[in-house]
């Protein structure tokens, strides 16, 4: 639902929203340069009088002296029948230039505020304010539940390129935004007359004027009385017209003057309502507060962005979900699956079950957790299959399944099977299907089965699952699960370094590059520096499908697409599918590979020092990192080995990175030596260093076997603990991030 | 083409010299603007008498009225009261655009002292108080005059 509420006015204002923002953040300079351009006297320096003498010294012709927000003075004068508007100094009267409004700006300004379509244009433009409001809130709102609530509302965000970009603008820019939203949305309902706007004091123009003869204007009493900071316009009498009269508007009212006495013959303060209006349109436009108008500029420079990022993020999550074939209505179905799901991945398994309970002749119901309801007329079981989002909380398709669980008093019987999607590296292991099981368990739901997980994916683990299902239900039930082939692209092995045979552990360095002759590798390719690889960055992984095996075979990059090869440590399993076909691939040879983003497995941008620590071919993209290290940020390597005579994987590159300074310092360990040792053996003994970068603000990377980040999570356990700290703290402030296979 | 009655509130001595309104006239008042370089302009035709005072209200070109204050001889003379200007008003004049309206005036206030007023604005540029005088005669029929501020050229035709 909140999240309906972001996509929807998203996707329909995307286009407005862009038009507003871009042609705000240029207008938003006005107010800036316009500033800069002037020179502004100090409150209480010069009066309006002074002003108008020095004026007079150089416009004898002079009509109207105007005041912008800004301090810009305008004199609007005829001169030999001809009239004409300068710019003026204030401390002297003298012209600056002439006074010539820029079309460009004004045309700017149309766009802005009616899209060139006048008082249709205005609504819709009053109608993406709006939407900016609801986007601003509803976007605030998803990521404090993205984020674990409001306090958490400043920490780091992870997932793909378009979703850092999206949240990491949205929350540098949305108070401005949400200003900019209010303001113009209030303004564009006075326009419609629907919301009070006061009204400028309007005097009565005085019945009786005494016509004397007209005094020199810089001796006028009320004009000496007023400052200049105040004066907004002053308009005046047609020369040799005694009975005429001055008309002076100020910030606090307006009112006529006699040219004669210099006294004020009316005058009448603006009102409340419309002080609050002008304050308003200051807030929106920066036109009297210029730093402002550049905040609020900057913040709507923002919103391009994001208003591409959006619809980029909601189309792949639109692509992603599947589309059941005979997926029957709540009510008719005997066969009931929910699904939690954040990023989709749950749902293909959904789709598995659905298919295969509708080839055996049920009628099922699919739907998200969300939708539970209250009763399923025909239904004789219910599947729930869901993920868990962050620390055991519900994923998005799921958020509010708790809840509407506790709405409904009459539980029904409806028997129950919750199967909970995860990975075991996270100490809250499928926590959220633990929570429904629960829940459910506390209303007195029958179960159908008791409570399973499926651990990173298996389709193995699934199809078990399946079976216990199908004795259930006294049917064969085969889950064959097979995730959707992704699109991959053919590499050539341009080059290898083998490591490690001595020590029977052969392992390899494979650099692949795009085949040659392909489409994307022409001139104008090469000119653009398109290296015919996909994009991807060092710490990613490659999925590589080996011959006859539809499941892909992840592998860390050490490189990034930009450095024009694909880089991968490989390391070969006695037994090993995949590791056997590439220890066995030729230079020339050919793989099938996709690109599999890890956006979280990435060193953080800063001054932090980083501690990568790794085993084996876990170096891969902490080479990759090392490499890239273009800005010197302190890099501490931990790695270990068996011998550094046979599989010191990268030594040479290594020692060239110690020398230009992209690595600060490397710490090796061999287990195949007189002092064997491994890389957590060194970690304690550099406990104190560790600490100190610890506390530092040190970010740590870890990549390598499963029971090496065991054994380094104990290590900095103990490391840490002297600092109040522990790794899940770490962790939870995105400082200690893992690679793990 | 606007076509309408006029019905001028005019001064008493006026009022009374008009014998029912019998005798009147469509005159049409041509008004070009000159490329000016700036949004829709509001414009304030009325009649004066030969000392400048305000008779009555032609028309006003402009929709929004919190913005009529900026036509200020108009707006001194007619108080900005909506009694004065009521089914008078139309839409705003373009850069370079041309202003025609067709009014039926009386034959008393023709050859009789009145004189035609321009008063016109634009946002963000200057206001021209009397952009336009021209004594209404049969003699200036057809003559045109140029303004001095938003005005090209101004010219009426019985």
């Amino acid at each position: 639902m909140l999240r309906q509420l972001h996509s929807l006015p998203g996707l329909i204002a995307a286009l407005f929203v862009i038009v507003l923002t871009v042609t705000g953040a240029i207008l938003s300079l006005d107010p800036a340069l316009e500033r800069a351009g002037t020179t502004v006297p100090a409150a209480g320096q010069i009066s309006v009088a002074e002003l108008a003498g020095r004026v007079a010294e150089h416009y004898p012709g002079a009509e109207q002296i105007e005041r912008t927000p800004s301090g810009t003075l305008i004199v609007y004068y005829t001169q030999d029948g001809q009239v004409g508007a300068d710019r003026v100094d204030p401390r002297t009267g003298q012209a600056i230039a002439p006074y010539e409004p820029s079309p460009f700006s004004r045309w700017v300004k149309n766009l802005h505020r009616s899209l060139l379509l006048d008082m249709p244009g205005r609504a819709v433009a009053g109608i993406t304010a709006l939407a900016m409001i609801v986007l601003a809130i509803s976007g605030a709102m998803l990521l404090a539940a993205r984020l674990g609530g409001w306090r958490q509302l400043l920490r780091p965000v992870r997932g793909t390129l378009s979703q850092r970009l999206h949240i990491e603008l949205g929350r540098a820019a949305i108070l401005g935004l949400l200003l900019s939203g209010l303001t113009g949305s209030y303004l564009s309902a006075t326009t419609f007359g629907l919301a009070p706007e006061g009204v400028e004091a309007e005097p009565e123009f005085p019945l009786e004027v005494a016509g004397g003869p007209p005094a020199a204007i810089d001796t006028l009493p009320a004009l000496k009385a007023t400052d200049l900071s105040d004066l907004r316009a002053l308009v005046y009498p047609y020369p040799d017209e005694p009975t005429d009269i001055y008309s002076l508007g100020t910030d606090q009212g307006a009112g006529y003057i006699d040219q004669a006495s210099g006294e004020w013959l009316s005058y009448l303060p603006h009102d409340a309502t419309h002080k609050f209006h002008e304050f308003i349109y200051m807030l929106h436009t920066g036109e009297g507060l210029w730093w402002l108008g550049l905040i609020l500029g900057q913040a709507a420079l923002m919103v391009p962005v994001m208003a591409v990022t959006g619809p980029i993020i909601w189309w792949k999550r639109q692509r992603s979900k599947p589309k059941l074939a005979a997926n029957s209505g709540p009510n008719t179905a005997d066969s009931v699956i929910l699904v939690g799901s954040e990023s989709n991945t749950t749902w293909g398994f959904a789709r598995t079950l659905h298919d295969s309970l509708v080839r055996e002749g049920h009628r099922v119901h699919t739907a998200p957790m969300n939708r539970l309801a209250s009763r399923y007329r025909g239904a004789k079981r219910l599947f729930i299959l869901t993920a868990t989002y962050g620390d055991g909380d519900a994923p998005a398709s799921a958020n509010r399944f708790l809840a509407r669980l506790e709405k409904i008093t009459r539980t029904p019987e409806l028997p129950v099977a919750v199967l909970g999607f995860g990975d075991r590296q996270f100490p809250q292991f499928c926590g959220f299907a633990k929570k429904v099981e629960t829940a459910l368990t506390a209303k007195g739901w029958p179960q159908l089965l008791p409570l399973d997980t499926i651990d990173r994916q298996s389709t193995q683990e699934f199809a078990r699952w399946g079976n216990a299902v199908g004795k259930v239900l006294g049917i064969e039930l085969t889950l064959v699960h097979t995730p959707v082939r992704p699109r991959t692209t053919p590499l050539e092995l341009a080059e290898r370094v083998d490591y490690g045979a001595d020590v029977q552990a052969p392992t390899a360095v494979l650099r692949f590059k795009a085949p040659e002759g392909g489409g994307r590798s022409g001139l104008l390719s090469r000119l653009l520096g398109r290296t015919g690889l996909p994009p991807f960055e060092a710490g990613d992984l490659v999925g590589i499908l080996p011959p006859n095996s539809p499941v892909p075979r992840f592998y860390s990059l050490a490189s990034a697409s930009k450095d024009g090869t694909l880089e991968i440590c490989v390391r070969q399993h006695p037994s090993g599918l995949c590791s056997g076909f590439l220890h066995a691939l030729p230079i020339g040879g050919t793989i099938d590979a996709f690109i599999q983003p890890n956006p979280n497995f990435r060193p953080a941008s800063g001054k932090a020092p980083i501690v990568l620590i790794g085993a084996g071919t876990g170096i891969g993209p902490l080479v990759g990192f090392i490499r890239h290290n273009k800005a010197h940020q302190a890099m501490h390597l931990y790695w270990g080995g068996r011998n550094p005579q046979s599989d010191f994987l990268y030594e040479p590159e290594l020692n060239v990175y110690l020398e230009d300074r992209r690595l600060t310092k490397l710490n090796t360990t061999f287990s195949r030596v007189d002092e064997r040792a491994y890389v957590q053996d060194k970690l304690i003994a550099n406990g104190p260093e560790l600490r100190w970068l610890i506390e530092k603000g040190a970010q740590i990377l870890v990549c390598g076997g499963r029971d090496m980040a065991k054994n380094v999570m104990a290590a900095l356990n103990d490391i840490v603990a002297p600092l109040g700290m522990d790794v899940a703290t770490l962790k939870a402030q995105g400082r200690y991030r893992e690679d793990v296979y | 083409m606007k076509r309408l009655t006029l019905a001028l509130a005019l001064s008493l001595a006026a009022a009374i010299a008009l014998p029912a309104l019998a005798q009147a006239r469509d005159v049409t008042f041509n008004t070009e603007l000159i490329n000016y370089g700036g949004d829709g302009a509001y414009v304030a035709l009325y009649l004066t008498d030969a000392d400048g005072q305000y008779q009555g209200t032609l028309w006003i070109a402009g929709e929004k009225s919190k913005y009529y204050k900026h036509l200020r001889d108009w707006a001194r003379g007619s108080g900005q009261r909506s009694s004065e200007y009521d089914g008078l008003t139309g839409a705003s004049v373009g850069n370079g655009r041309t202003l025609n309206i067709t009014l039926d005036i009386a034959d008393e206030l023709i050859d009789a002292g009145y004189e035609v007023r321009v008063d016109t604005a634009v946002e963000d540029m200057r206001d021209n108080r009397a952009d336009v005088v021209v004594p209404l005669t049969t003699e200036g029929a057809g003559k045109s005059v140029s303004g001095r501020g938003y005005v090209q050229s101004f010219h009426y035709t019985f």
